[in-house]
């Protein structure tokens, strides 16, 4: 097996070329499955025999939830690249995650407050599910604001990478705390296993919106990894090229 | 199948209109606002390049 691949993402001026080429499939493939998603979420399922149209938040819900953990993956995954094999370009990719993740993992809790307050009579309780999703909020913000204290990059990818890293335990504790716990929150509604707990007119838009919202991560992280390597990459040759 | 017979019925959304349209209202702007920053950030990272450029053929 041959490498050259692995070291092809690594070279800053290949990632800014293949970035500019990726975005607008993502981005378009994004917007057509998040608008599909949408309408289908809110006009085309039919409400819930408990809930009524009360659950159609879950298909807001449900997206930025999955992001704010799969945006925390690649950040600490991307930052234990960076640390052990000292590539820059994973830095980068780490750093243009952080803000993206913070954003939706907020989104995430107060899109749960409005879910639960109706359907549990409260904004908030401080069960394992709730209160590991409010540390992967805190574990974000500690990461930006750990870089934003330092002046020098290198140092600040250091360092910040060794806290995106210890907080990978994080990801299956939010994740599974629903499992090992007995908390107010529902158990999750799709499963690798097929075994879903929820009615396929339902699960067909979310399925749909948890794509989008995939994708649509996919381009945002792709415009800002390109804004971070012209930033790192002071004054490469080739800036002069891409930028013509 | 469409679930609604009316405007007013969608809007409604059986009694959780309060909860419903906040949240995807809050989904929504989290999201345009994503797009905007990230697209500003590219666009600021583009002229402080060009910038930096234009000074080095200066000296040269």
């Amino acid at each position: 097996m041959t490498w050259t691949w692995f070291h092809r993402l690594g070279s800053p001026p290949y990632v800014y070329a293949l970035a500019r080429r990726l975005t607008p499939w993502f981005g378009w493939s994004a917007a057509l499955l998040m608008l599909a998603g949408l309408f289908g979420g809110l006009v085309l399922a039919p409400p819930d025999y408990q809930q009524g149209d009360g659950f159609r938040i879950i298909y807001v819900h449900a997206p930025t939830a999955w992001l704010s953990l799969m945006v925390y993956t690649w950040m600490g995954v991307a930052a234990a690249v960076g640390l052990i094999w000292r590539i820059k370009v994973a830095h980068a990719v780490a750093a243009a995650c952080a803000p993206v993740g913070a954003s939706f993992t907020a989104v995430a809790l107060a899109t749960g407050s409005l879910f639960g307050k109706p359907m549990w009579g409260t904004w908030w309780v401080w069960t394992p599910r709730l209160t590991s999703e409010l540390l992967l909020l805190f574990l974000y913000l500690g990461y930006m604001g750990l870089r934003a204290s330092f002046d020098d990059t290198q140092r600040a990818d250091r360092a910040s990478a060794v806290l995106a890293v210890v907080g990978i335990v994080n990801v299956p504790i939010v994740h599974y705390s629903v499992v090992w716990w007995n908390d107010l929150h529902q158990a999750s509604s799709l499963t690798l296993a097929g075994k879903d707990t929820i009615a396929t007119s339902m699960l067909g838009p979310l399925l749909v919106s948890l794509l989008g919202f995939t994708l649509y991560f996919g381009a945002i992280l792709l415009v800002r990894l390109r804004a971070e390597i012209l930033r790192r990459e002071r004054s490469a040759a080739w800036i002069r090229e891409a930028l013509a | 199948m469409i679930q609604f017979h009316s405007w007013a019925e969608f809007w409604a959304m059986g009694k959780y209109a309060a909860y419903v349209w906040p949240s995807y209202a809050l989904t929504g702007v989290v999201v345009l606002l994503n797009v905007a920053w990230a697209r500003g950030l590219l666009r600021q990272a583009r002229s402080e390049a060009q910038r930096r450029m234009a000074l080095q053929e200066e000296r040269t």
